[in-house]
């Protein structure tokens, strides 16, 4: 099978791949790239695991091929925290909430909430609706509805964001 | 790696795109969003041996409002769903669209992508078979346009040749003051709905109903028009027993599917209490702006 190479500047750091057109973005982040903090559940669009930001936008990276990413700019929980290890202000929201258990689906509820979070703050019931697209089997979504808008606050507090 | 293996073009024109299909004719598929084709080739419901990827095409994902609302078929969903002109021109489309799935799934999925898979429980299909309106199709051979009653013809199946590629679809500019509504059930939000309703409503002068437009879904192989009930509500007075009457109507003739979301019985008494909702709540805002 013909292989293909794949250029992709993931969380601000230029990287080369060449892979087989059948193989998932999430399996090149994951094996090729060695970036194991995206995780993958369900492998058909379902579970929200494997979300990250391809050039700003939450999709399923289980869904997209690999070569389709070429030129893109991808940002996974590992481009979350600052150069330094600082916790960015969702990820220090989502600690202090108890806002996961195993962990499992952490980065993908992160890469969602990052998504929302660029776009502004949220009423809890448009945050509900817009997390629904992400299944967790520990926590009972409470604490992760509560750790993203303990994020907002925290992020409009820094900037004097209103609401929308 | 799930998907069986294939062969892999990138089309940098829609001429390049139809080519490749007419070269591959029969065993070259099309991947838009990849939202619906990924998950069949990753389930192996679905193997190819060339994918033709039509992403780059810049020039299908236009929206214009000349005479009608004209969308290319590579028009994301979230595009549309925040375009202020399909908003504006199709309000019935601009609701359809928030129904699909999650936003994670809406930055990349296609409103042509959901055309061309015909799903019976998708939004579009019905919207666009509501709405009386069409899709423009390309090949090596030519265009054509296919009339929504014409394009959808079984359970994921539709007039679209192998060779084909969908480029844009339209839809009449809003009828002024038309009211408007989507209802639909499904379990959890942005699953596929277990039945839905979408409907349109206008009262003339005289304030009897003079166009009433009714699409199901997920109660046949493809979406359906309710013809029966939108004849019954023409001529008549907006009124809460007309809803309950038509309503009962419209589900009278189907046998919809049985299976583990619900039986046959269920899905008919649950699309009758839907598109009794979706009719008072189209009334409600006749007249309102879109
Ligand atoms: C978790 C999840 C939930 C979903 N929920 C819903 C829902 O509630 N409602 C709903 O309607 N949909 C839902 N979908 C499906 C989604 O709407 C898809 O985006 C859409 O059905 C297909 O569009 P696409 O661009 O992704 O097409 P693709 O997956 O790329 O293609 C689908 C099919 O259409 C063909 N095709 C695509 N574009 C063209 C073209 N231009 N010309 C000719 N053939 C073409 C392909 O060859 C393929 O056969 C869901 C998907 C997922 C993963
Ligand atoms: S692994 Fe991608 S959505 Fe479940
Ligand atoms: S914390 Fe375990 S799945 Fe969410």
């Amino acid at each position: 099978m013909n292989r293909h190479p794949v250029h992709v500047k993931i969380n601000g750091v230029d990287r080369d791949g060449y892979v087989e057109a059948r193989k998932t973005l999430v399996d090149f982040i994951r094996e090729d790239l060695e970036l194991t903090g995206t995780h993958v559940g369900c492998e058909h669009g379902v579970c929200g695991a494997c979300t990250v930001l391809v050039d700003g936008q939450a999709v399923r990276s289980c869904l997209m091929f690999a070569v389709q990413a070429e030129g893109c700019e991808i940002r996974t929980i590992e481009g979350m925290a600052g150069p330094d290890g600082e916790l960015h202000p969702l990820q220090a929201a989502f600690r202090d909430n108890h806002s996961f258990q195993c962990g499992f689906c952490t980065p993908g509820f992160m890469m969602t909430a990052a998504s929302l979070l660029e776009e502004g703050p949220l009423s809890e019931d448009a945050l509900r609706h817009e997390l629904s697209g992400n299944l967790c089997r520990c926590t009972g979504y409470q604490s992760i509805v509560a750790g993203v808008m303990d994020a907002f606050e925290r992020v409009s507090d820094s900037t004097g964001e209103g609401g929308r | 790696m799930k998907p069986s293996a294939f062969e892999y073009h990138l089309a940098a024109s829609t001429n390049e795109a139809v080519d490749l299909l007419a070269e591959h004719e029969g065993d070259a598929k099309v991947i838009a969003g990849g939202q619906s084709l990924v998950p069949l080739l990753a389930l192996r419901l679905a193997r190819v041996d060339h994918l033709v990827d039509v992403n780059r095409l810049n020039d299908l994902g236009e929206i214009s409002a000349n005479g009608r609302l004209r969308i290319g078929a590579l028009t994301r969903h979230r595009t549309a769903e925040r375009s202020t002109l399909v908003r504006q021109h199709s309000p019935l489309l601009a609701d359809a669209l928030t129904y699909i799935g999650h936003t994670a799934i809406r930055n990349r999925g296609t409103l042509g992508g959901s055309l061309a898979h015909a799903d019976p429980a998708a939004e579009l299909p019905a919207t666009l078979l509501a709405l009386d309106g069409e899709v423009e199709v390309r090949s090596a051979r030519g265009t054509r346009t296919i009339a929504a009653g014409d394009l959808f013809t079984g359970f994921l199946s539709t007039s679209l040749e192998p060779d084909e590629l969908l480029t844009g679809l339209s839809v009449p500019l809003w009828k002024p003051g038309a009211g408007w509504s989507v209802q639909e059930f499904a379990r959890r939000s942005g699953d596929f709905a277990i039945s839905g309703a979408l409907t349109v409503l206008s009262v003339g002068a005289d304030g009897l109903i003079d166009e009433a437009r009714i699409a199901l879904i997920g109660v046949a192989p493809t979406a359906v028009r309710a013809t029966l009930a939108e004849q019954a509500l023409v001529g008549q007075h907006p009124a809460e027993a007309l809803w309950s009457s038509v309503s009962d109507a419209a589900v009278a003739d189907l046998e919809p599917p049985s299976d583990l979301h619900g039986s046959s019985a269920y899905r008919k008494k649950l699309t009758s209490t839907l598109v009794r909702r979706s009719l008072a709540e189209a009334a409600s805002r006749i007249g309102a702006a879109a």
